[in-house]
Formats: C-alpha cells, structure tokens, sequence
C-alpha cells in the first residue's frame, strides 16, 4: 500500500485562495502559487486546487494559474471547478494538472464520468462528491448536492460512490458539507460506508481542525485533504507527518 | 539536448518544467527526425498503452525511437512510457507494445485499491544500475493500474502494490521508470538530473 497522503487544498476564486465556512462568507488568503509552493517545500504528497468560482470567462484564469503552479511545484497537482467535458479536463492536463475533478457535470451526465476516463485514464480523473447527512435516516444516509454545495440532487451518496467507481473514476473526493469548515472532524460513518462500497482511493474532506482529526480520517481514507489548519499556520505539514507517524501511520517523510 | 516526444498523449508539460528545472535543454518534438537524431530521449505516457503505442507509431516517432537507441542514444520512458517498450499488455483486451523488452504488461492484482495512486516506496533489485542507487528505500509517486514483472530483464528497482513488480529498469542505454520522477518533489528531480548527465 501507497503511504498516507496529506494534501492541502485551495480554494481559488479569480486566481486567488479563498477560505470560507459552508463553501459562504469567502475570504481572501493569498496568491495559490505561492501556497502551493510553500505546501511543497513542507512536504505535501499532493496539492489540490478547487476552483470555487469555475466559469467560462474566467477559464483562461485558471489555466495560467495551473501554468505556473506547474513551473514550479513538482507534486501532484489536482485541479476541479466546472469542468464538464473531455476538451475542458484536455486543456488542465497540459496546462500541467495531473489530476482533474469532477463534481456537478458528472451527476448531471454519469455517462461522462466513462468519457472521462477513457480520453485520459482512471488515473487522472478524481470525482468530487459533496454530500449533507439526510436526518433522521436509519442507517444512516447521505444527499449529495451539486454547485458548490448549494443544490440537493436527491441522489444518496454512497450509492453515487460506488456507481462512480464502476464507471471508471479514479480516485473519490469526499467532502461532508456538514463538517466543512467546522474543524469539528471529518465524518467518520461517511468515511466508512463508502470506503466499503468502493476499490478505488478515497480522500477524505472537509472538518479537520486538529491533528487528530486526521489520524483518525486515515484508518479509513487513503488521503486527507485539509484547508483551514494549514492555512492559518496553525500546523505545517511537517507537523502533521510527525503527529501521524508517532500514531503508527504510514506517511512519506 | 534532450528530445522530449510529443506524441499527443500524456502530461507533457510538467516532464518538460521538471527537466529545465535540472538544468537540461529541452525541445518537444513530435517529428521524428528529431527524434532519430537526438542523443538523449525522453517518452512520456498517460492513461492507456494502447493508445500511447498507437500515437507513437502513427506519428513514426516509435520507428526514429528504436532506430536512435540502435545507435545509442540514451532513453529515459516514463509510465506508460516504460509500458510500451515491452511486448504487450493486457489492458483493454490487449496491446502491442513495442517489443524492446521480453514480457507482458499485467493488471495488479484487485486485492489492493486500483489505480495505484500515491506514494510508495522503491528498493533496489539485486544489481541495480548505479542510476537508480540512490532511489533505495526512497518514496515516489505512482499513478497506474498496469504494471511489468519483477523479473523483467535488466529490473533495477522494485515496487510492491498486491504483488512485486518492475518500478525501474536499465537495459543498454535504455532506462524506464513507473513512477513519475516529474512529480517525485527532490527525490524525483535528483534523478532526473542524473539521467541528464549520464
């Protein structure tokens, strides 16, 4: 087995990182290249960029920025925000991302998830699922919901999973929007239900406030993607490694 | 000067901005005149090896390829890159490859998560080329389903995902590697540095 990813992420708005709490009352926090770089020099195993704000005008923008991410920062690169064709997931990969993610254009057409996979391999192509706890379900389940969070789609999130993955996705993005930007902890069951259902990589997103939190994300996820505790200095990577490695988890030095 | 074959697949541009990072002079070159002429070569591949021994046959860059390491010229392959210099492979019902080294490019096993996406670690083989020495015990990032045997002729380093397989090799003037020294951070550019100065 691969060891334990830790990968900040960033979310980009008109080329600038942006931090907010359930995906609203966004914030500036700087130039991307210059925290992915610093990411890099820390030791990030990936770094994921998640284009809030994804629109045909301002395309172009994002493509510059994944240029020059990749001039400079030689991890793996993930980049997702309203991509929702082949040529569009095309134009990321020579830009210099090595990864594309996927959210809204799949569940409004699963069928290009196979497209997608096919044109550029299981390997680049990461599907993003945003999900909210359904309450009052027992066993629990979880609604997924698309554009940025802000639409329910009526699907049920694990299920969604698992059709994903056989359609060809190569790796899961998992965010619980109940926890996302809480820094209470990613959700757990979630990580479990669909960590069983699926044989591909699943990063989990979405409530890390403490090192802890990420132990505990990782006995069930392959990677865990983090913001705000990043972000703020509050830890560095390195730091996180150290925490980890004294829990017995596998992690890249 | 290192050509480094565009043959319409694969992530291009960061092989590129890794190797003018060691200092190398890069022209990206999908003629194979070029490609025939260079002294060292480096292949890129993403995503199928059908597909990528396809591209590099239609473009005539797989012919200039072998005809250049017939001469000599020194060959670095990258994923799918190392992928198609063997006999065939098993993906999407079968592809040819281009027939340099004996063996068969299999699927790992689907006892582990696939793809095999991260960071593993890398041991060298008994009799490792000196070029991938100091790659020993280090981490380095993979991104595939398919993978060559761990018995492949001239194997210089091993990975394990489900069961051993061939993470590097150095045959002739010929070296490949799964992993993506491009994406590798130090670890990975270290040895792209070597490759520009053997």
């Amino acid at each position: 087995m691969p060891a334990k990813r830790i990968i900040p992420c960033l979310d980009v708005k008109n080329g600038r990182v942006v931090k907010g709490i359930h995906f609203e009352n966004l914030r500036d926090a700087g130039d991307p290249v210059e925290a992915a770089s610093r990411y890099d020099a820390q030791g990030a195993d990936e770094v994921t960029y998640l284009d809030i704000a994804a629109t045909q005008e301002n395309r172009g923008t994002l493509i510059s920025l994944v240029e020059r991410t990749a001039a400079c920062v030689f991890a793996p690169l993930t980049v997702g925000g309203g991509v929702r064709s082949e040529a569009e997931m095309i134009a990321l990969l020579r830009a210099g991302a090595d990864k594309v993610s996927v959210n809204s254009a799949a569940v409004k057409d699963p069928h290009l998830v196979d497209r997608l996979s096919a044109v550029a391999g299981a390997q680049a192509l990461v599907i993003a699922i945003d999900v909210k706890r359904r309450p009052g379900t027992s066993p629990l389940e979880w609604e997924v919901y698309v554009a940025g969070g802000t639409r329910p789609t009526g699907l049920e999130g694990v299920a969604w999973a698992a059709e994903v993955a056989r359609r060809g996705a190569g790796e899961l993005l998992l965010t619980s929007m109940d926890r996302d930007g809480t820094r209470a902890g990613y959700d757990l069951e979630l990580l479990e239900k669909v960590c069983s259902a699926v044989s591909i990589p699943v990063i989990a997103s979405g409530g890390v406030g403490t090192l802890e939190h990420l132990a505990e994300g990782l006995r069930h996820a392959d990677a865990a993607l983090a913001a705000s505790i990043f972000h703020d200095g509050q830890y560095t990577v390195q730091q996180a490694k150290a925490y980890l490695r004294e829990r017995g988890i596998e992690v890249r030095p | 000067m290192i050509a480094l074959v565009d043959y319409g697949a694969g992530n291009l541009r960061s092989v590129e901005n890794a190797l003018r990072a060691v200092g190398a002079e890069v022209q990206v070159t999908h003629d194979p005149g070029v490609v025939s002429r260079a002294e060292r070569i480096v292949v890129p591949g993403q995503g199928s090896m059908k597909a990528c021994t396809d591209a590099m046959l239609a473009s005539g860059c797989a012919e200039a390829l072998v005809g250049a390491i017939g001469r000599g010229a020194r060959v670095l392959g990258i994923c799918v890159g190392l992928q198609m210099l063997f006999e065939e492979g098993e993906e999407h019902g079968g592809a040819k490859g281009l027939g340099l080294i004996p063996g068969t490019i299999a699927k790992l096993p689907d006892t582990v998560k696939l793809p095999h996406i991260g960071w593993s670690q890398v041991r060298a083989a008994p009799g490792c080329h000196p070029l991938f020495g100091p790659l020993d015990g280090q981490y380095v990032y993979f991104a595939h389903s398919f993978a060559a045997p761990a018995d492949a002729r001239g194997v210089a380093l091993l990975a394990e995902h489900g069961r051993p397989y061939c993470a590097a090799l150095a045959d002739g003037n010929v070296f490949a590697v799964q992993f993506h020294p491009e994406k590798s951070q130090k670890v990975g550019l270290a040895f792209l540095e070597a490759f520009v100065r053997i």
